[in-house]
């Protein structure tokens, strides 16, 4: 035993929640099922600081380098010899930040939806999913297994799926979680596919023991994973991509993101703590747990790389263009979600050469903060206003300040301006960029004064330019809608200020992260610019944006349709799997399949029929038949008998 | 514990329930005969491990008397872990359909005789250990399914009751010729029994020809591709009991008897037409799973994607690695669990709006949140969701699959694990437009959710689904050393 035992309880209490609320919840506690998982996550939540106190200051360090502890472990199915399912909980650097992370956004969103989701018919089955899906991002982040986060990998997708189609008698909640559910489905066969390969040269499903085997040069796995190949790309790098792919699909990358904007016909709360803050990372946080692998592979590193800056740039793109202020949200994730995947991209391990990772770790930490309180600071205006769409907002600085701070303060954080978190994070990453490529530095530097631009043009549509009417004045919210906007709105700017390179890298050991100064103008500069051109495009009504967009034609319009990448997979599904393979199949055995089968019963009755005028029950019949066989035997004998 | 009871108390049982009157006092009998059966199979289950503990034969609670001694027929009985475990799913199926059928009222006394008897046939089948009687049992659980199917189906069910009957008689007549073909080459020990058999080498020119015989004949059972279109008309026919027993067990009698009979006695054969097994399993498997895409009967759903999750049985034991092995009879049991829960709540949604086609479904989860939570996880488990069975037992399949290493069997696991993404798609469509969505049919604000019978034959297969899911460990312990037994016969031949 060792003094992290209790550490099961952390996602075991959400789960507790899940099942009290999912089986009795809609009887006994539809009032107080709120309170109830809110309760209990507080106790995960505090369970999870106390646990980052412990290691990171009591006893996490051997030396100056930080361990792995697994606090526990038990197998859950065996395979074959060496490979099986453990069930486990491990402690590194990541991992327990990422309990933090995850612990401390969903209690926010919990103590939001008291008073957001307050008065909803299935209150408490809202809880349960919440409670599911909190037990199940936890299960995934302490993973010790690559099964096992892959289990808790597919129960994310479903509390995601179970969550996005809450309102479930609207359509288009049904289709958007259907379309999250089958997208990253998809992405997880990948996923599926790249863990029997990895297992199968690895020997092994428990993280340290591949990567052991499968990073040491002179290791029998190591050699007959990189010597077997197929379609002339080896199976070391086919195994990593395909488990990206996974990633990617998780984590709402280029070209497998069309689920994402979807996503958010859920509650919006639910977009802060699964769409923002905590499931979308995921993909991050598995090559973080890969990296040692991706690290010495350069193949797979790299579609990482490309993959990220390309999401980066295309999602800040569209962002500039929607309407609805979710969805702007949403293709901003994207967008930031590629700055985390492009930083791992460039990194490699060990020391200063590992910055990009702990660049990406320390971007996923501060973006959980400041854009948990976008969402929620949208939901707030969404839940005052009653629509989505930033055509029906304006000057509500003036109705609810303390959304309007806490809104600006998550603003500020995102577009990198100075002394707020996202600065500190963005700054490491571009930092790191501009080590390894000066392609991705370039493309970096343009995104963030896109984003810049895309987050204040939603900001000042908001809570500037025209004045909207708000109809049935209910103040801002309750307390308990305003209290996570204030605790988060002080994260996001306080955040930064944590040395992160002293906890999280590559090797485990100190990174001492050095301020730039001249380095930090160009981004700085471009955030401000990015700034001043929405404060001049948006600030007041006018008549810019229109011709903006006129003066932009084709690309205007291309973006404004999202690059048409949702038409082509709809062309892709509807008009290629379902009537080109799936309705031929269906037919085929209806028609072919079954016919034959039919066909033998009919040639069966047919002989039948013609033959059974042979037994017709008369006696004269059988009489002639009897003397025709004698008569036949009779020639017969006498033609070849031969004495 | 002498396995005969497992024989005795169900043949009892349906014997009373020829004496009784009322449809209370039958369907009381009818009860008790199930969870008699269950407790028994529990009460089994747990010998079975202090025993095993204990001994390390092959196979225990075994009894041998001499049935026709002329043809060296015996009734040799004895179980490994495996058929613990599939007379545990039997228990459970059977009560899960007694309860579903409680208000049965057309001729109910014959009705409840049949489930009962059949149940018997299936144990007879699970703890044979003479091919004979293994055959006489598989009889035993036909016949009667062409009753159940004739007299009480609905639609076209004198064409689906005849359609099943012959197919699966034409299976059963080439399983006959493998056997008899084996007792005849068998020389040195011309004998039926399965375990004189086994130790007996049959030359690899009568393994190729015979085995095909067995093969495709229990494979005609579990639904092998081409020889599957019995299953959808046979399930959209039959009333939901029946439905629950033919997808149940009855499709788990042929995955049996291909493991244990055809691939454990013919191990030569086996290796030798696995590559065109595999083929036709993969296609199975995926397309079995796109032809579901593109049905709009709940019932037809079921049927076509149990072609499609059958597969993975027959793909398991042609991959021939423990692994798949034990993978497959966890799909067995994991299929089993799993349809029986599905065909009850079509069932149930099916008698109280008397449709079972998706487009004129809707919003069910407002007026009934019980049948459509169970609905909506017994959907997850079908699309291999964590945390149930199916995942467990697929997962289990796709890594055994993998361990043969090999171009041509890596290709094929990956046309298998493509379809848990068809998977998601079939089902999550009719998830979609029946359970959740608008409501398109006012009159439907009037239905009522499960009544008691109901949600305990629910919540019984649902706990068997999550036993196996969260804890898989145990079962895999039960299965393991009888597939242990298996793969030293078939293992040793590369």
């Amino acid at each position: 035993m060792n003094s992290y035992s209790y550490t099961p309880l952390i996602p075991l209490l959400p789960f507790a929640g899940f099942v009290i609320l999912g089986i009795f919840g809609r009887k006994y506690f539809n009032k107080t099922g709120g309170l109830i998982g809110t309760g209990l996550l507080l106790i995960s939540a505090i369970l999870s600081l106390y646990t980052a106190y412990q290691y990171f200051f009591v006893n996490g360090k051997v030396g100056d380098t930080y361990q792995t502890i697994t606090a526990v472990k038990f197998t859950w199915l065996t395979f074959s010899q060496h490979v099986s399912i453990d069930m486990g909980i491990i402690l590194d650097p990541i991992s327990v930040m990422m309990l933090v992370v995850v612990t401390f956004v969903s209690l926010m969103v919990h103590i939001f939806s008291l008073g957001y989701m307050h008065g909803e018919e299935r209150f408490a089955t809202y809880y349960a999913f919440l409670g599911l899906f909190t037990f199940s991002m936890l299960g995934l982040v302490v993973s010790s297994n690559l099964f096992q986060i892959y289990m808790f990998w597919e129960l994310v997708g479903v509390s995601s799926y179970l969550l996005i189609g809450y309102y479930f008698d609207r359509p288009s909640a049904v289709a958007a979680s259907k379309k999250a559910f089958i997208v990253t489905r998809f992405a997880d066969l990948g996923f599926l596919i790249g863990i029997l390969v990895l297992a199968f040269y690895g020997e092994s499903l428990d993280f340290a023991t591949i990567i052991k085997n499968l990073s040491t040069a002179q290791s029998t796995q190591f050699v007959a994973i990189t010597s077997a190949s197929f379609l002339g790309i080896s199976a070391i790098t086919w195994g990593l991509t395909l488990v990206f792919m996974g990633g990617a699909g998780k984590s709402a990358m280029f070209p497998l993101h069309i689920w994402l904007p979807d996503a958010m016909e859920g509650p919006t709360p639910v977009s802060a703590l699964i769409h923002a803050a905590t499931m979308v990372v995921a993909g991050v946080y598995l090559v973080a747990r890969l990296f040692p692998l991706f690290a010495i592979n350069e193949s797979a590193l790299e579609i990482v790389r490309v993959v990220g800056v390309t999401s980066a740039v295309f999602a800040a793109i569209i962002a500039c263009t929607q309407t609805d202020i979710k969805r702007v949200l949403a293709y901003s994730t994207m967008s930031q979600i590629g700055y985390m995947m492009f930083a791992l991209g460039v990194s490699s391990t060990g020391g200063e050469n590992g910055l990009g990772y702990t660049a990406s770790m320390f971007h996923l930490f501060t973006h959980a903060f400041f854009k948990s309180l976008l969402f929620l600071g949208a939901g707030a205006v969404i839940h005052m206003v009653h629509s989505n769409d930033m055509k029906d907002m304006g000057g509500l600085r003036k109705h609810m300040p303390i959304t309007h701070i806490s809104f600006l303060v998550a603003c500020l954080a995102i577009a990198g301006v100075p002394f707020f978190s996202g600065f500190f994070s963005k700054e490491e990453i571009l930092l790191a960029a501009y080590h390894s490529s000066k392609t991705v530095y370039v493309l970096a530097l343009l995104t963030s004064g896109l984003t810049a631009f895309y987050m204040f043009r939603l900001y000042f549509n908001i809570f500037w330019n025209k004045d909207t009417e708000v109809h049935g004045h209910h103040g801002e919210g309750t307390f308990a809608m305003k209290l996570p906007l204030i605790l988060l709105a002080v994260l996001a700017f306080g955040a930064g200020y944590i040395p992160f390179g002293q906890f999280v890298s590559t090797d485990g050991k100190a990174l001492e992260s050095e301020f730039h100064f001249l380095f930090s103008v160009a981004p700085v500069a471009l955030g401000f610019l990015g700034i001043a051109i929405a404060a001049w495009m948006y600030a007041k009504p006018n008549d810019k944006p229109q011709r903006v967009a006129t003066a932009m034609g084709g690309l205007y319009k291309a973006a404004y349709s999202k690059f048409y990448i949702d038409e082509i997979y709809l062309f892709i599904t509807k008009k290629i799997i379902f009537n080109l393979i799936g309705r031929p199949a269906a037919w085929i055995d209806r028609n072919i399949i079954d016919g034959m089968m039919n066909g033998i019963a009919a040639v069966t009755a047919k002989t039948a029929a013609l033959i059974k005028g042979l037994q017709s029950g008369k006696v004269q019949n059988y009489a002639l038949y009897f003397f025709g066989g004698i008569a036949a035997l009779l020639i017969m004998f006498i033609y070849f008998w031969r004495p | 514990m002498n396995l005969s009871i497992l024989l005795l108390l169900p043949l009892a049982f349906s014997l009373i329930l020829l004496f009784v009157k009322g449809q209370k006092q039958v369907r009381a009998v009818a009860l008790t005969a199930a969870v008699a059966q269950l407790a028994l199979s529990i009460v089994l289950l747990f010998q079975f491990l202090a025993e095993r503990a204990k001994c390390n034969s092959a196979f225990l609670f075994e009894s041998n008397y001499t049935w026709f001694k002329q043809l060296h027929i015996n009734y040799h009985v004895g179980v490994d872990g495996i058929s613990v475990a599939m007379i545990l799913l039997t228990a459970f199926v059977v009560l899960a359909g007694v309860l579903v059928s409680w208000n049965q009222e057309k001729l109910y006394k014959e009705f409840f005789f049949l489930l009962v008897f059949l149940s018997m046939g299936a144990y007879g089948f699970f703890i044979s250990l003479d091919v004979f009687t293994m055959f006489f049992f598989l009889e035993v659980a036909v016949i009667p399914k062409f009753l159940l199917i004739g007299i009480w189906g609905s639609g076209k069910k004198e064409y689906s009751a005849m359609k099943l009957a012959l197919m699966l008689m034409a299976g059963s007549a080439l399983v006959f010729v493998g056997l008899t073909g084996l007792y005849y080459n068998a020389k040195g020990a011309v004998s039926f029994d399965l375990v004189q058999l086994s130790m007996h080498p049959f030359s690899p020119a009568v393994q190729k020809m015979f085995f095909p015989f067995a093969f495709i004949g229990f494979g005609i059972f579990t639904a092998l591709f081409p020889f599957h279109t019995w299953v959808p008309d046979g399930h959209s026919s039959a009333p939901t009991a029946a439905s629950m027993f033919l997808a149940g067990i009855s499709m788990k009698l042929g995955g049996y008897g291909c493991l244990r009979v055809a691939a454990y006695l013919m191990p030569d054969a086996a290796h030798y037409y696995s590559t065109i097994i595999i083929v036709l399993a993969s296609i199975a498997i995926l397309y079995g799973a796109f032809a579901t895409m593109m049905q709009t009967d709940l019932k037809y759903i079921n049927a076509y994607s149990s072609v499609s999750h059958t597969a993975f049985v027959i793909l398991g034991i042609a991959m021939m690695t423990k692994t798949s092995i034990n993978g497959a009879v966890m799909q067995m049991i994991s299929h089993g669990l799993m349809t029986a829960l599905f065909f009850a709540v079509i069932g149930m949604i099916y008698e109280r709006t008397h449709t079972r086609q998706v487009a004129q479904l809707g919003g069910l989860l407002k007026v009934m949140p019980f049948i459509s939570s169970i609905f909506v996880l017994v959907g997850l488990c079908s699309l291999g969701l964590p945390g149930m069975s199916g995942f467990v037992a697929e997962m289990t399949v796709f890594m055994g699959s993998w361990e043969r290493a090999g171009t041509f069997y890596h290709f094929a696991t990956i046309i298998a694990a493509a379809s848990i993404v068809v998977t998601a798609v079939y089902i999550l469509r009719a998830v979609g437009s029946a359970i959740m969505g608008p409501m398109k049919n006012n009159d439907y604000l009037q239905l009522t959710d499960a009544a008691w019978n109901e949600k305990t034959a629910a919540v019984l297969l649902m706990v068997g689904i999550l036993l196996m899911g969260l804890a898989p460990f145990w079962l895999n312990d039960l299965i393991n050393p009888g597939t242990e037994v298996i793969m030293q016969k078939i293992g040793m031949i590369k």
